[in-house]
């Protein structure tokens, strides 16, 4: 029996035992005795008592019965390979399971005169829909037939005690309906329970971050030492062929840093003055209709998805600059199309709404008798803005503008297209630099060994920007609590 | 004295007050103001340059050229052994884009013994031509020996120079037209048989190497897989979450925990998220690469922040009079949530859910970790299968070389515009339409 099959027929038997709790419940307020619950708590309760032990039940099963399989299964696999590495026995492991998957589509007369290697099944399952690689042993045949007759066996055992367990709940939930059983408490508690356990996702992710990211990290170091990684300067992980070992190129951070710094510097150079003063004109100056039509327009600019950025920074922005640098210096193109500046402008343009709506609502939550005072003292209105408002909102701001900054280091589409790949480490604005987010996605995209250094990297980069972004937002997060309640 | 102070006559006499530099004043002003005109107009400017460059580059994608044959399906060519009634296989392997060779030599009057005008020639209609043939002869074998008129797509560099975007004025070894199939399109164009139109393979082809016939079918199955996904687990688990922070929670270091984290994870780097998809559900959990499950998860994660933070100010803005006039007439603390506060809450609840969603589609980052750049022609069946995602495909468009695919990517990026377009749209309407302000 399929698992979706014993879950629609568990849900079922829960559902009956709504149905039947329901109107018994109904049934027994008539008495002297006044109901506790409304019947349709009793219904629920019934239906939670039968369904859910069941349903935690086939969840746990499956995940028992897939350890249960492999587990045999290696412990059957021959052990000619003592000194290879653990992805080989995976590959091995995913072998038997993929030819006990093409066995279980197979009728029953086939599966009686089984070909006793693995040239002749292979036609046989790939004629079945189930495609193989051509490594398959002969030896992995009788493993994949006892898997499939233990996955089997299992499977059974595990319907049949799902379903016995929505059964006995089921009766159990439908013989305690009383008058007086707080149906709707229980039914309440687990609602709770239910409520606690989602809020607890966002903890759980965080711990799955640091401690996948840790544990790869982890593994990366012991072949890496921390201190060249950290303090090297050069980015060259040669992207050595497996078994290869010995020469393993080097994992210098601080160009990649540093290019991540630098693109993301002339990011805010670009966007912080933009966004700042779009933001005054708009809280200050702009009349209502003025700033009704501009401001959705500038947060257009915030919905566009990035990759769309980066398109525009590798065929339009890049192009131009590096044609007009030709053209100013007469023929020679100082400005490379896919270089600092290119990045840094797009990722300015990126930022521009981000700046500009968060410091158009801390600028307008600056109290209006500020500006009072000070107009009424006759500054102008700039004045009144560069030495009344901007002050007063200054905190609010550079906490803005830190969870900007922590933006534009993670930002990853833009810098992927229009920043490059090369890891220099220089100061000209015009040349090409690359960034921790773009050697993160270089490692992980390509049909590599997971457990090489090479990959391991992305990792161990990944922590970095993790830390470095969330000091950047704790940070603005304090600066912003600190200072907010100064001029209220 | 006030008096004669405001009269104009006494003017001359107020000349000698004093300097407070009101020009240099009002001028600054006046800068500060042009400042700010000027910062929003680079916001504006780029806006529009942006949607020109994506627009001007990518509506000629919706239109494809195609070329009408009036094709002979030879059973010459197509089963010369005319053996097709006992090996299948035959109708699989026949040279198909012969067939289509020669009804175009024919129709421009080239003779068969000029090899390199039929060599020329063979580059006018795509490749393509070999599955649409393929397809049409297996479904309907009593075909062969019937002849057809077919709409077949042009090869992407003359579809590009049917819609001018190939400069002629090159001299012709510099370009990838040559002048004798300039001639040829031209006089196909005159004669109405070639013409462009609506590219509707765009939407349905898979990958492919050829611009022609690649398309975004496998992309917009999965992008629809992972929407459902992400809408399915987030939106319950942020509501959840959300209500427990809001109405039940007391302050404790838990809940002060758990709401750093979330602000916290707000604004964590995608990127982090597929690094996490990429050791949590591939490594440890054996999940398929490039499924939409997987980028789905990925997603949801990333997206339950953003519904949090909405989902607990639509909660906030009810106002407590409704909670208590609910507990006041006997409900309780459940009921009270479920019945009442969350109605009223529902609409600021399925706005944030809305932006959280356009977010999620337009997010590529992630998806590029966990190994949905993949070349799939098929399109998958299930969220287990691998597949592409809106995104995805525009990067991987993004990095082709060739003119034709420039053109592709911008016409996805409308695509994908399109859809965030509709969906902010429709976020900004539900709020206008059912928010409620007490």
């Amino acid at each position: 029996m399929s698992t979706l099959l014993v879950f629609t027929i568990v849900i079922a038997i829960a559902a009956a035992a709504y149905f039947i709790g329901s109107r018994r419940a109904a049934g027994k307020g008539d008495g002297s005795v006044k109901a506790h619950s409304l019947p349709h708590y009793h219904g629920w309760w019934a239906f939670l008592v039968s369904a859910l032990p069941a349903v935690l039940f086939i969840a746990i099963w499956a995940a028992a019965t897939s350890m249960y399989l492999e587990r045999t299964a290696i412990s059957e696999l021959p052990i000619h390979n003592e000194n290879s590495v653990i992805a080989s026995q995976s590959l091995e492991l995913g072998m038997v399971s993929g030819i006990a998957r093409g066995l279980d589509r197979l009728t029953d007369a086939e599966r009686q005169n089984l070909p006793q290697t693995f040239a002749e099944l292979r036609p046989i399952l790939s004629a079945k829909g189930v495609a193989l690689a051509t490594e398959g042993q002969d030896f992995m045949i009788p493993i994949a037939v006892e898997w499939n007759k233990n996955s089997k066996l299992a499977k059974n055992t595990g319907a049949f005690i799902a379903i016995a367990l929505a059964i006995v709940g089921a009766i159990f939930g439908l013989s305690r309906i009383q008058a007086r059983t707080r149906a709707r408490n229980n039914v309440e508690r687990i609602i709770l329970g239910a409520l606690v356990a989602a809020s607890t996702i966002a903890i759980l992710t965080t711990i799955g971050i640091i401690l996948s990211m840790l544990f790869q990290t982890l593994t990366f170091f012991q072949s890496v030492s921390p201190t060249s990684f950290f303090f090297g300067t050069v980015w060259d992980p040669r992207f050595a062929a497996a078994g290869s070992g010995g020469s393993q190129g080097q994992f210098g951070l601080i160009p990649l840093l540093a290019g991540t710094l630098y693109i993301a510097f002339v990011a805010m150079l670009f966007a912080v003055p933009i966004g700042l003063f779009a933001a005054i004109y708009m809280a200050e100056y702009a009349s209502r209709s003025v700033r009704s039509a501009v401001k959705p327009l500038l947060e257009v600019l915030a919905g566009i998805p990035t990759i769309v950025y980066g398109f525009f920074a590798l065929v339009t922005v890049g192009p131009f600059l590096r044609d007009l640098s030709a053209a100013l210096s007469g023929g020679y193109a100082f400005i490379q199309a896919q270089s600092v500046l290119t990045a840094g402008i797009v990722m300015g343009v990126m930022l521009i709404p981000f700046v500009s709506s968060l410091s158009d609502d801390i600028i307008t939550a600056v109290p209006r008798s500020l500006r009072d005072g000070s107009l009424g003292l006759g500054s102008t209105q700039s004045e009144t803005i560069r030495r009344v408002i901007l002050p007063a909102a200054l905190p609010g701001i550079v906490g803005a503008l830190l969870l900007t900054a922590s933006r534009a280091i993670g930002e990853t589409m833009i810098v992927v297209l229009a920043a490059g790949v090369a890891a220099n480490l220089n100061i000209n604005p015009f040349d090409a630099m690359t960034t921790i987010t773009v050697k993160i996605v270089n490692q992980l995209t390509g049909d590599l060994e997971f457990n090489s250094p090479q990959t391991l990297v992305a990792f161990a980069l990944g922590l970095t920007l993790f830390f470095i972004t969330l000091a950047m937002n704790v940070f603005a997060l304090y600066i912003v609590r600190k200072y907010r309640e100064q001029y209220e | 004295m006030t008096d004669l102070t405001l009269n104009p006559a006494s003017a001359p006499a107020r000349s000698v007050r004093r300097d407070i530099g009101l020009k240099r004043r009002y001028a600054a002003e006046r800068r500060f103001r042009i400042y700010g005109i000027a910062a929003i107009a680079v916001g504006l400017f780029f806006l529009v340059a942006l949607m020109f460059s994506v627009f001007s580059n990518g509506y000629t994608a919706f239109w494809q050229t195609e070329v009408n044959l009036t094709i002979n399906l030879d059973p010459a060519i197509i089963d010369p052994e005319n053996a097709r009634a006992t090996n299948p296989n035959v109708l699989l392997t026949a040279n198909y884009p012969i067939l289509a060779r020669n009804a175009l030599a024919e129709k421009l009057g080239v003779s068969a013994s000029d090899k390199p005008a039929i060599r020329e020639l063979g580059k006018l209609f795509s490749d393509g031509v070999r599955g649409q043939l393929r397809e049409l002869v297996v479904r309907n074998p009593a075909l062969i020996g019937t002849t057809q008129n077919i709409w077949v797509l042009t090869g992407a560099d003359i579809d590009s120079a049917f819609k001018g975007q190939i400069d002629l004025g090159v001299e012709e070894a510099r370009r990838k037209v040559s002048d004798r199939q300039v001639g040829w399109m031209n006089a196909l164009k005159d004669e109405g048989i070639m013409a462009q139109r609506f590219n509707s393979g765009l939407f349905t082809y898979g990958a492919s190497s050829r611009p022609e016939t690649s398309g975004l079918g496998v992309a917009l199955i999965g992008s629809l897989y992972m929407m459902l996904i992400v809408l399915g687990l987030s939106l319950p688990i942020g509501v959840a979450a959300s209500i427990y922070l809001e109405e039940y929670a007391k302050k404790s270091k838990l809940t002060d925990i758990i709401e750093v984290n979330i602000n916290n994870l707000a604004a964590v780097p995608s990127i982090v998220f597929g690094l996490l998809g990429l050791a949590v559900f591939i490594n440890f959990f054996h999940l398929p690469r490039s499924a939409s499950l997987v980028g789905g998860l990925v997603l949801t994660l990333m997206t339950l922040p953003t519904i949090i933070i909405a989902t607990r100010a639509a909660l906030r803005a009810v106002p407590p009079s409704i909670r208590s006039a609910a507990l006041g007439v006997g409900a309780s603390k459940t009921q009270m949530v479920f019945h009442h506060v969350l109605p009223l809450a529902a609409p600021g609840i399925l706005t944030g859910t809305i932006i959280g969603l356009a977010h999620a589609l337009g997010e590529t980052a992630p998806l590029l970790l966990i190994g949905m750049v993949a070349f799939v022609a098929n399109s998958p069946v299930t969220p287990l299968d691998p597949s592409t995602a809106l995104p995805v495909q525009i990067y991987m468009w993004a990095n082709e070389a060739e003119r034709a695919f420039v053109e592709r990517t911008s016409g996805a990026i409308i695509v994908l515009l399109l859809f965030l377009a509709v969906m902010n749209i429709t976020a900004i309407i539900l709020r206008r339409r059912f928010e409620r302000r007490w």
